[in-house]
């Protein structure tokens, strides 16, 4: 036998592990594996602290709080390092066994007093782990008493979410934290006649910083005066040049609280956001529009027409003929992906939008998984298939399902490319299928974040790394007779 | 010498029915018997002890841990406590009530003691005093596996004491079904209500096990916890004192232990109608109204 990295540490005969290889492929396990309830494999999906911390990273001078147990505030910046690849500043007050049996109210005092005297932020947003949900910590009571006892100042914004892991995912988190940082910071601000003719944006949970600078691009272009909420950019995509920053970025406080004199109020992410604009909807002034993540022609249309139509500018030339470029790279690159058949995995803002990519290249979004979500989405992007007869009736959508379901059905209905997080390379590699990295996270790619996939660009990068990728594939096993200069 | 068998034993019952001052007379009496016995309070409000140590409150496990800031640096002679008749004494004590976890408190008081070892050689007993409602997995942690195999219920002939004793037979059978934790019998604590005796011996009957004693009631076991003291100790010679030895002898020579057969919520209905606790249900008035 030849050396090994890895010794296997089973007993079992080379037969039995090459029959049960073999046995995992076919139809009869897939049907135990879709039988299964009580265990997951592999969802994709993150907790909801974790989106809290996003949102949390998105404003100016914020230090992201974990309440909570210090293995879990470990887990959200090492998740976010190996994303972005760039330091995730968050604190914790390492709740231990004392502080699950009497409450973690003197680990928030005094990790609230070291945070503020240690790291100066502006503003420290709180969000929880599962064992202070568990054992029902009051953070209203716990806070205000921090700030009775004068640990840190009563004017320091400290907006508080309620995050438990063990419900919903990330995104929920984001929605959580997103509202309760603008509750905390917009309280009082409203005046009555006043507007700031602004647009507040809120990008959503996107591990794609580029997404956000191609929103901003569009803004300037068609001279729109915009407050994002949150922004991530420059705190995760933070410029080398020898100084280090705590706070490299986000939203000013100021503008944030005046967010709520704005002159209209967008979200790109529907399922990121939904009790944020519920409650915006009934205090902001100004219009509020909920759009799909403008992912493809069709999309970005939308938003930019919407944009067009709530502040009265004209689209710019410079993006028609954006556009008409993005038009032309598709005609380019469509016979490459049209007919093709792809596995998606992902949140559902973006499983939206990359269906509806793939169905105006003619290309087939055949087994979608949403590993965590509701009927009510599953009949939106039924819906969406719906539009196209000839591409998008030959898909099927799992909801609640994880990546283990879905390399069973990689395994015994094959597709050509699978398109999602870095969770997803496993499946790629056993279905020997190329692997499309988009969504959250990406950990083993580089600067993926710095390349957007929304948009007019976007689409043409997205649509170039799929296609430019098969054509690979095809020099990289076809036969010399059939090694083409043109493809 | 052989080596003697460790007993583990734990009291639960409805909230006020005496299992605090049923367990500290019994094991005044276990002592009195010669017997070695630890007392473990499973109570945020630590009062499982007073009557053995002639204390207010002892100072329990998560109040050293709470000063000392983390479990870790804690020893055993920080909160063990030796009163009456050699007993030895510990409380799990809890967070105030409204904060924190509870349950999540009992299980670190006793993972303390076991890592510690207060479960020495030496004791023919340990009581573990449980909080009266279960309600949560932490007030289970006495009769998880390899802790109190036996468990007394102290009930009495009220409807709601019968009802805890029921429920808490129900969450004996889930656990029974996995491990080794039995059934000992139910303690009658009496209140004096009407054919008590007979009551409680029918429904030990139903759930297959034994009223292993009626304690009757008796002022005097007031008058010796004014003075924080067990009947036993303040006056032994109280025809109260017997009874609790008597009980005490019992429970050293029990020997049935059963996977209890809890009562359907109708059948125990019955058994109350039958012995006049409880008048047959006139349907009809349900829900209407004085006015109507």
């Amino acid at each position: 036998m030849s050396d090994v990295a890895v010794r296997p540490l089973t007993e079992h005969s080379p037969e039995e592990i090459e029959r049960v290889k073999n046995w995992i492929n076919t139809e009869e396990y897939q049907e135990k594996n879709f039988a299964r309830e009580a265990l997951v494999i592999n969802p994709a999906h993150a907790c909801q602290p974790l989106g809290a911390q996003m949102v949390a990273h998105g404003f100016e001078g914020a230090l992201p709080f974990v309440h909570g147990s210090q293995g879990c505030a470990s887990y959200f910046r090492s998740t976010f390092s190996r994303h972005f690849r760039e330091p995730a500043s968050a604190t914790s007050d390492a709740m231990t066994e004392d502080g699950a049996v009497f409450g973690g109210q003197n680990n928030l005092f005094e990790g609230l007093e070291n945070a503020y005297t240690v790291y100066k932020p502006k503003m420290i947003p709180v969000y929880t782990t599962c064992m202070p949900e568990v054992i029902g910590d009051d953070l209203t009571a716990f806070i205000r008493n921090a700030k009775q006892k004068e640990l840190i100042p009563e004017d320091l914004p400290t907006p508080y979410a309620n995050t438990p892991s063990f419900n919903g995912t990330h995104i929920h988190g984001y929605d959580s934290m997103l509202l309760a940082i603008l509750q905390n910071l917009t309280e009082g601000k409203k005046v009555e006649g006043r507007c700031t003719g602004k647009l507040n944006l809120i990008p959503g949970f996107d591990g794609n910083t580029g997404n956000l600078r191609e929103y901003k691009k569009y803004l300037e272009m068609m001279d729109i005066p915009y407050t994002m909420l949150a922004d991530i950019t420059d705190v995760f995509d933070s410029v080398c040049d020898g100084t280090y920053r705590m706070y490299a970025g986000g939203t000013s406080l100021e503008e944030a609280a005046d967010s709520i004199n704005g002159k209209a109020t967008i979200s790109l992410m529907k399922y990121c956001s939904p009790h944020t604009m519920k409650w915006i909807d009934s205090e902001y002034s100004g219009e509020k529009a909920v759009l799909p993540l403008p992912m493809g022609i069709r999309k970005t249309d939308a938003f930019l027409m919407k944009l067009s139509e709530l502040f009265d500018k004209p689209i710019p030339e410079e993006l028609k003929t954006e556009r008409g470029r993005a038009v032309d790279a598709m005609t380019d690159a469509h016979q490459y992906i049209h007919g093709k058949k792809f596995a998606v995995a992902g949140d559902p803002d973006y499983l939206l939008g990359i269906v509806s990519f793939l169905l105006e290249m003619g290309a087939i979004p055949y087994h979608i998984i949403c590993s965590r979500s509701t009927k009510k989405f599953q009949k939106e992007l039924q819906a969406l298939l719906d539009t196209s007869p000839l591409y998008g009736s030959q898909g099927s959508i799992y909801i609640n399902r994880d990546l283990w379901h879905l390399r069973s059905l990689c395994m015994t209905d094959p597709v050509d490319g699978i398109i999602g997080d870095t969770h997803c390379k496993w499946v790629a590699r056993d279905a020997k299928i190329p692997h499309f990295r988009i969504g959250f996270p990406i950990m083993d790619r580089v600067n993926t974040h710095r390349t957007p996939v929304i948009g007019y660009q976007g689409t043409i990068n997205f649509l170039t790394l799929i296609v430019n990728k098969f054509l690979d594939i095809v020099d990289e096993t076809c036969e010399d007779q059939w090694f083409e200069m043109m493809r | 010498m052989s080596e003697k068998k460790l007993r583990q034993i734990a009291i639960y019952g409805k909230g006020g029915i005496g299992k605090s001052t049923t367990t500290q007379n019994t094991v005044a009496g276990l002592a009195s018997l010669g017997k070695k016995v630890l007392i473990i309070g499973c109570d945020p409000k630590a009062d499982s002890t007073r009557l053995i140590l002639h204390s207010k409150a002892q100072e329990t496990v998560m109040d050293k841990v709470r000063e000392l800031g983390t479990v870790e640096d804690l020893e055993l002679e920080d909160v063990l406590r030796v009163g009456y008749g050699d007993v030895k004494c510990v409380e799990s004590g809890g967070p105030e009530p409204g904060v924190g976890c509870a349950g999540r408190g009992v299980i670190t008081a006793i993972n303390f003691l076991e890592e510690e070892g207060a479960y020495t050689p030496d004791l023919d007993f340990v009581f573990y005093d449980v909080l009266g409602d279960v309600v949560c997995g932490g007030f289970a942690m006495p009769i998880r596996e390899n802790k109190a195999q036996e468990i007394y219920i102290v009930v009495s002939g009220e409807m709601m004491a019968m009802y805890a004793a029921n429920n808490i037979s129900k969450g004996i059978v889930k656990y029974a079904s996995s491990g080794s934790v039995r059934l000992a019998g139910l303690i009658c604590n009496s209140r004096n209500t009407d054919r008590e005796a007979d009551l409680i011996t029918a429904l030990a009957e139903r759930l297959g096990t034994q009223m292993i004693h009626f304690v009757p009631r008796d002022n005097q076991v007031q008058r010796a916890e004014l003075r924080r003291m067990t009947v036993i100790e303040y006056s032994p010679e109280h025809p109260q004192a017997d009874e609790y030895r008597t009980l005490a002898q019992k429970i050293a020579d029990n020997k049935m232990f059963v996977v209890p057969t809890p009562l359907e919520m109708e059948e125990l209905e019955d058994l109350l109608m039958e012995f006049g606790i409880m008048e047959a249900e006139d349907e009809s008035i349900v829900g209407v109204a004085e006015s109507a």
